[in-house]
């Protein structure tokens, strides 16, 4: 998986042997992939709700037990990629504000510690306050739990996670919507589903949108979304999204096969965004053009000075 | 409100320091490292290591000029960064000369801190004397810090580890130390009055250590002096408060643009957009929320 492509540092901008300003990130593959699972179990947990104030008791079901299903995975991925993963616990010492992990972590130990709790007693059929309650917890941390890891990752110095600040915590969102509805409507009868199907073809439309809007606004930083493994991601993920989707809205509410294949398309979808998106912050980071130049610019434009020419190698 | 730093309230002065010390508060001590009288001797290298106890991780020829460190990271605290170029000696100079720029770069122990705001352990703090430390029986190596910093001081260490691993949950065991180490400013050596290994190495007085305060205005000073010499390209970097880190507790004198030696040119502390970037988050939240739920409305099945 490692990509070893190096982009040709530009001979207008002058570095250091061509080495990377900032370091590269040190996560493990656990990382994109808990984004995903995080993602899934905290927009289950709404359409959870969803249905059971809808009286969709099927639905419901399915996202109750998907959603505690990823929400046990989550912490098991990030105690794994922790370089001491013995002093996990160490993640509820304090409370910070100003760290996005700090606050993810106890997002993840109420969302996930409530849907676990709501989908045991929903097996064994007792305690239907306590449940309730569990539910509605749930329900509330979701949300945060599917938006947080965009922030995360924009929290940081690397040029392409940084930049797209204000999109990321919506594409993961998006993204997340598309996924918790694609993975119900994998489990549920069709009949059951339509309000899967819709959520997972909104956020699929979303994921869609979102992504071009923040390469945009990622001006020649966003390049790195068209290079590279990041950049064969990226193509991935639109297409099976792109392809779920079709099928989910043209066959899904016929045909369980449709909706079988949609879904999981969806759902690679979103795991290959994820992918994208965290092997695009180690290119950018690795190459120090993405940390000079628009450095460099700022810094002109604040001394008033013409801009420099960008991107040129 | 200081627990965040926002675009209003970057200031010279790191938050909550050094009123929460009390009487313990020590003035802000740091480095200014002057790189024009800096001769490439690397002693600030070793003091660091021998002092500290940075273990070796590897000998390498770079073909770099004399730079065989290469940067910054979990095992290199000071690194000497070596340049050659054809440029003016002085700024009125008509023909180029061959500059051969030395500078020993270390964590700038931020005003603004973008490593200590993201660690989620609270194992990265400000000392009583306003430097950043990694408290090493802390940390649990999420490495949120490595990509965080604006300068890539930080990194993981992936040697074996010298302690052994823990009886409790041996599952949980790895072979490498996995936790994240920098620069201290030789903070034992602080609490015991001596100057930091590196600047008490430093023959030619290249590295010096003191407090802030008084720092930049020897840095002044030696700015004003190099400019009315004509010295081509003579900066001074990371001492100015009103920066995007709010200042470096270590600052430097620099020949060339910062990027030159692989310093990035405007580094902006990452959390300076955190109060809007949670409000961001909050919002779409809520719009995961209101897809869930409408979802369910104005559906044919």
């Amino acid at each position: 998986m490692k990509d070893r492509s190096i982009t040709a540092v530009g001979t207008h901008m002058q570095s250091y042997y061509g080495r990377p300003v900032i370091k590269e990130p040190v996560w493990q593959p656990e990382i994109p992939f808990y984004f995903f699972v995080g993602g899934l179990a905290g927009a289950s947990s709404v359409l959870h709700v969803g249905a059971r104030l809808a009286g969709n008791e099927r639905l419901a079901r399915t996202s109750l037990f998907v959603g505690a299903a990823a929400d046990l995975a989550s912490p098991a991925l990030l105690i794994s990629d922790l370089g001491r993963p013995e002093r996990f616990l160490n993640m509820f010492r304090v409370f910070k504000v100003t760290s996005p992990m700090s606050v993810g972590s106890w997002v993840l130990l109420l969302s996930g510690g409530a849907s676990s709790t709501a989908a045991a007693l929903e097996l064994l059929g007792r305690m239907p306050r306590v449940k309730a309650a569990a539910e509605v917890v749930a329900g509330f941390f979701g949300p945060p739990l599917a938006t947080y890891t965009g922030t995360l990752l924009a929290d940081t110095a690397v040029p392409v996670w940084h930049e797209g600040r204000h999109e990321l915590p919506w594409l993961f969102g998006a993204s997340a919507s598309a996924s918790a509805g694609a993975a119900a409507a994998l489990f549920t009868d069709v009949g059951s589903a339509g309000p899967a199907r819709r959520l997972a073809l909104a956020g699929a439309a979303g994921e869609l949108g979102l992504m071009e809007a923040m390469k945009r606004r990622l001006g020649f930083v966003g390049e790195v979304y068209d290079q590279g493994v990041a950049g064969k991601l990226a193509r991935a993920s639109t297409l099976c999204t792109a392809a779920g989707s079709a099928l989910l809205a043209t066959g899904g509410r016929r045909s369980r096969a449709a909706a079988v294949a949609g879904g999981a398309l969806v759902l690679a979808g979103g795991l290959a965004l994820r992918w994208s998106v965290f092997r695009a912050g180690f290119q950018s980071a690795r190459d120090p053009r993405y940390t000079v130049i628009p450095q460099r610019e700022r810094k002109a434009a604040r001394r008033g000075e013409p801009r420099p020419a960008s991107g040129s190698s | 409100m200081s627990d965040f730093a926002t675009l209003s309230d970057i200031t010279g002065e790191p938050d909550g320091w050094p009123e929460t010390y009390g009487e313990d508060a020590k003035p802000r001590m740091g480095f200014f490292t002057d790189t024009s009288i800096c001769i490439g001797c690397k002693a600030c290298e070793v003091a660091c290591k021998e002092w500290n106890v940075v273990p070796e991780d590897g000998l390498v020829w770079t073909g770099d000029s004399y730079d065989n460190t290469s940067t910054l990271g979990a095992n290199t605290w000071r690194h000497v960064a070596f340049v050659e170029q054809r440029k003016p000696l002085r700024e009125d100079d008509r023909d180029d000369a061959i500059r051969w720029l030395m500078s020993s770069d270390v964590c700038k122990h931020c005003t603004h801190a973008a490593c200590l705001d993201v660690c989620p352990t609270g194992a990265l703090f400000r000392t009583e004397y306003g430097t950043v430390v990694v408290q090493e029986d802390v940390c649990n190596g999420c490495g949120y810090c490595v990509p965080a910093c604006p300068f890539g001081v930080l990194d993981k260490r992936h040697l074996p580890r010298t302690e052994p691993s823990p009886d409790l949950l041996p599952i949980f065991g790895r072979k490498e130390d996995g936790r994240v180490w920098k620069c201290t400013l030789c903070y034992d050596r602080l609490k015991g009055g001596h100057e930091p290994a590196c600047a008490r190495a430093c023959p030619t007085a290249s590295i010096q250590f003191g407090e802030v305060d008084e720092l930049r205005e020897r840095a002044d000073r030696r700015l004003e002096k190099l400019q009315a010499q004509g010295w081509n390209g003579a900066q001074l970097y990371g001492r100015d408060p009103d920066d995007g880190v709010g200042g470096f507790g270590a600052f430097f004198l620099l020949l060339d643009e910062p990027e030159r030696y692989s310093l990035p040119p405007d580094p902006v502390v990452t959390t300076k957009f955190l109060p809007a970037m949670w409000r961001n988050t909050a919002l779409a939240a809520a719009g995961v929320v209101a897809g869930g739920l409408l979802a369910f409305i104005g559906g044919r099945s």
